[in-house]
């Protein structure tokens, strides 16, 4: 296996990583309008990512260095293509990483409720805009012979990319409700889990439309056939098997399953990428291979190494922070200890 | 208006106001952490407020300074994408390595450390506020190791049109970043501790908790003597190294259009016409140039014009004059906000050992006011810094003109720039008045008392319940 090939897969288990934990946060953050009926109902919902939403979000900030550091063609290429997109998801994670901070330490009524509406857009749109990001991505965009993305707006917004979009809130929706029912109790432990219930039906209808646009949207099942039907079917079943822990209360199962349809939706779309790591709809040799835009032999093995030296590292005081923070978060619990 | 200075002017914003936070965050949290290994090692409880005091005064300067950071990582690719394919080999891994090795630890244990103070042991607690300490330190490491190969690049070669690294060393060991960082480090001791400094001496001045912001200050005050003095040491180390390695800037900083005699003499006020390219007056003091370059009272630098000369000869035709005037103010703004504050520092301590400290109220009026200085002098540090680089990106390879990204419109860094600005606005204004309301409450507030209250929702069920 040769680096380029190890590094597009460091950056997808970096997203995986993202989408695992960010996921669920983003999750919570959107539940926070869809579950409580009152502000300490809200309070404890985000007590139980207060302490961890900032390291989650690093995952993505590492997956976009890596990027730029392994692949900058495809850095320059995507970050620089989807231009509007990426300034919405900046504006949406500031106003969202503030929030934290901000909505505990205002007095008046009104500015608290508008901070916790600023959480709650915060959390809804990045999650959907990355996967607009990421299911236009592999569709294809208007990439030239120079590597340059000239998109508008409907290149960004298509059927399939407002579906994906879609699919993955929905999916970190319930991954954060999920969250909520393993670290609360009380009354909305108990309303997370019966929305999650209900949720799953949408999902099954989300993901099948997700499936058959892709079919229709992308080259992934020509080329791939085999591996790509066994990538859906494996994310339907580890849906339903979600599903049914979420109905019999294993909490934890369900957490961990719903996690892991998320990393699923990432490996079927880095798999059904690979080798490429852009799509021109232009002209298919046009698009971008790892090899194209991969940094020097030089920096990918100097990056290996720094990276599998790091994050055993990152993934055990991370893992330490969860354990410390296990205790299910009541109502009456102050979020903030200062 | 195009393309071009639309997005320079939002890499100034942007860098520019994350740049206020930083280095407040990295000078608190290394301040907190001896704060609270006092309150480990003498174990009396006015160090254990301190920490929790000034805590909250830094929970707040991070978590701006963390979501303007996003930006950052964000916008070398939207912005500046033909920058990131010349130089993404190199610029890209110490990036990534800020990420992976400071930004988790930093994200990570803050957590711990902020919901962590009854959960964990009094050493365990002290461990972790150091591990942020330490992460956010590591991350301007980082940064600036990225920053000082665009300033003094080395240890590469280009292939097809690209900068590809060869030695990664140099990036760790580029005479620039050991400069700069440690600069920049005391930089931050100097700003949190002039901000500490001034919280306490209104404080101090209405004879509100005094014995703690009496603690505070005189703490604040080593601060700021230690990181002005260091922060200009290396400072002044950095301008003499910036004279071997970018002589326009230093040219420019000085605004010496001509070639100066030997000994060189200092400009302490000039005025320029920046379109004749020459000195219209100036004040000057004899030889003080010389010393700034050499460290000693002979020697001549070469000026603005014969440098603009050689590099049309190396480089072609085109602009290489950075804003000289601008430049040289924010260099005496820099020097002069410093320099300043060393004494105020020093005024400070003898006022203390006298013990008339409280009686100065003019004194501690002037620390008040002078908490603005340090962000002033900060940014003029980075306009230096960055400006004083123009045109390039990377020094001397690669020019602004050429990194800007091919695909970005007019309308698209508009509307990021208005956005961007407006939420600056937004947050400079919140981040203001919260750590006001910290401080008027002051350290013995009663203990969340008014983060308690809207725990129960006055219309809600359990307001009826008692």
């Amino acid at each position: 296996m040769n680096l380029q090939i190890i590094w597009f897969i460091l950056i997808a288990v970096l997203f995986i990583g993202f989408f695992f934990l960010e996921g669920f946060d983003f999750g919570v953050g959107i539940a926070t309008r869809l579950i409580t009926k009152d502000r300490s109902e809200r309070n404890q919902l985000i007590g139980t990512i207060a302490p961890f939403w900032d390291g989650n979000e690093v995952w993505l900030l590492s997956a976009g260095g890596a990027i730029f550091a392994a692949f900058p063609h495809w850095y320059a290429t995507m970050f620089s293509g989807y231009y509007i997109p990426l300034t919405i998801v900046l504006l949406a994670l500031i106003l969202r990483g503030v929030s934290f901070e901000f909505r505990m330490k205002m007095h008046s009524e009104r500015a608290r409720n508008l901070w916790d509406w600023f959480l709650f857009i915060g959390s809804l749109l990045p999650p959907f805009l990355l996967g607009v990001l990421f299911t236009s991505l592999v569709k294809g965009m208007p990439i030239d012979e120079n590597m340059t993305m000239y998109a508008g707006f409907w290149d960004y917004i298509s059927l399939y990319s407002v579906v994906g979009g879609v699919a993955v809130t929905l999916l970190c929706l319930l991954h954060g409700l999920n969250f909520i029912s393993l670290r609360t109790n009380g009354i909305v432990r108990t309303r997370a889990s019966e929305l999650s219930n209900k949720l799953y039906y949408l999902l099954y209808a989300g993901l099948a439309i997700f499936v058959l646009l892709t079919i229709f949207n992308t080259d992934f099942y020509k080329d791939k056939t085999a591996l790509m039907i066994l990538l859906s079917v494996a994310i339907v079943i580890i849906s339903t098997i979600t599903h049914s822990c979420v109905i019999r209360r294993k909490e934890a199962f369900a957490f961990l399953f719903s996690g892991l349809s998320l990393c699923m939706v990432v490996v079927l779309l880095f798999s059904g990428l690979f080798p490429r790591v852009t799509v021109s709809s232009i002209d298919p040799s046009y698009s971008m291979d790892i090899y194209m835009a991969s940094s020097s032999p030089y920096t990918l093995k100097l990056m290996t190494i720094v990276a599998f030296c790091i994050l055993p590292f990152v993934l055990a005081y991370q893992g330490w922070s969860y354990y410390i923070f296990r205790k299910r978060v009541s109502k009456a619990d102050r979020i903030n200890n200062q | 208006m195009d393309v071009l200075v639309l997005s320079r002017l939002q890499f100034a914003l942007t860098t520019v106001f994350h740049f206020f936070f930083v280095p407040v965050s990295v000078g608190l949290a290394f301040s907190v952490a001896v704060m609270q290994t006092l309150y480990f090692v003498k174990k009396q409880d006015i160090y254990k407020d301190m920490a929790r005091f000034w805590g909250k005064i830094f929970i707040l300067s991070f978590s701006v300074g963390v979501v303007t950071g996003i930006i950052q990582e964000f916008q070398f690719g939207m912005n500046w994408s033909e920058y990131s394919r010349f130089v993404g080999d190199i610029f890209g891994a110490p990036l990534a390595i800020e990420a992976l090795l400071a930004f988790f630890i930093e994200s990570t244990f803050i957590g711990l450390w902020l919901f962590g103070w009854n959960k964990f042991s009094k050493g365990v607690h002290l461990v972790i506020i150091w591990l942020v300490a330490i992460g956010s330190t590591l991350s301007a490491f980082w940064i600036l190791a990225a920053n000082s190969f665009m300033q003094h690049p080395g240890g590469y070669s280009i292939e097809n049109g690209q900068a590809i690294l060869n030695d990664f060393s140099y990036i760790l060991t580029n005479s620039h970043l050991w400069l700069q960082f440690p600069h920049m480090w005391f930089g931050a001791l100097l700003t949190a501790g002039s901000l500490i400094a001034g919280l306490s001496a209104i404080k101090i001045m209405r004879q509100k908790d005094s014995a703690f912001f009496k603690k505070s200050f005189s703490f604040s005050l080593v601060l700021v003597l230690i990181g002005g003095l260091l922060a200009t040491i290396f400072g002044h180390a950095q301008t003499q190294n910036i004279l071997a390695t970018q002589p326009m800037k230093f040219a420019v900083i000085e605004a010496q259009y001509e070639d100066s005699k030997d000994p060189a003499s200092l400009a302490i006020i000039v005025w320029v016409d920046e379109d004749a390219k020459e000195r219209i007056w100036a004040i000057e003091i004899p030889s003080m140039l010389s010393f700034m370059a050499y460290n000693k009272f002979s020697g001549d630098v070469q000026g603005i014009n014969s440098i603009e000369q050689q590099l049309i000869e190396d480089n072609g035709q085109g602009s290489y004059i950075p804003p000289v005037l601008a430049l040289f103010l924010s260099f005496r703004l820099m020097t002069a906000g410093a320099l300043g504050f060393i004494a105020l520092a020093i005024l400070g301590f003898l006022l203390m050992k006298f013990k008339r400290l409280e009686r100065s109220k003019w004194y501690l009026l002037i620390m008040g006011i002078a908490i603005v200085c340090p962000f002033m002098v900060n940014s003029a540090g980075w306009l230096i810094t960055e400006l004083g680089r123009y045109p390039w990106t990377v020094y001397g390879v690669f020019t602004i003109e050429q990194s800007v990204s091919q695909n970005a419109t007019v309308g698209g860094v508009l509307f990021s720039l208005c956005s961007f600005f407006l939420i600056f606005i937004v947050l400079a204004i919140i981040f203001i008045l919260l750590v006001r309301r910290e401080w008027q409450k002051g350290p013995y507030h009663e203990q969340g008392h008014d983060e308690h209250a809207y725990l129960i929702d006055p219309y809600g069920e359990e307001a009826f319940i008692k």
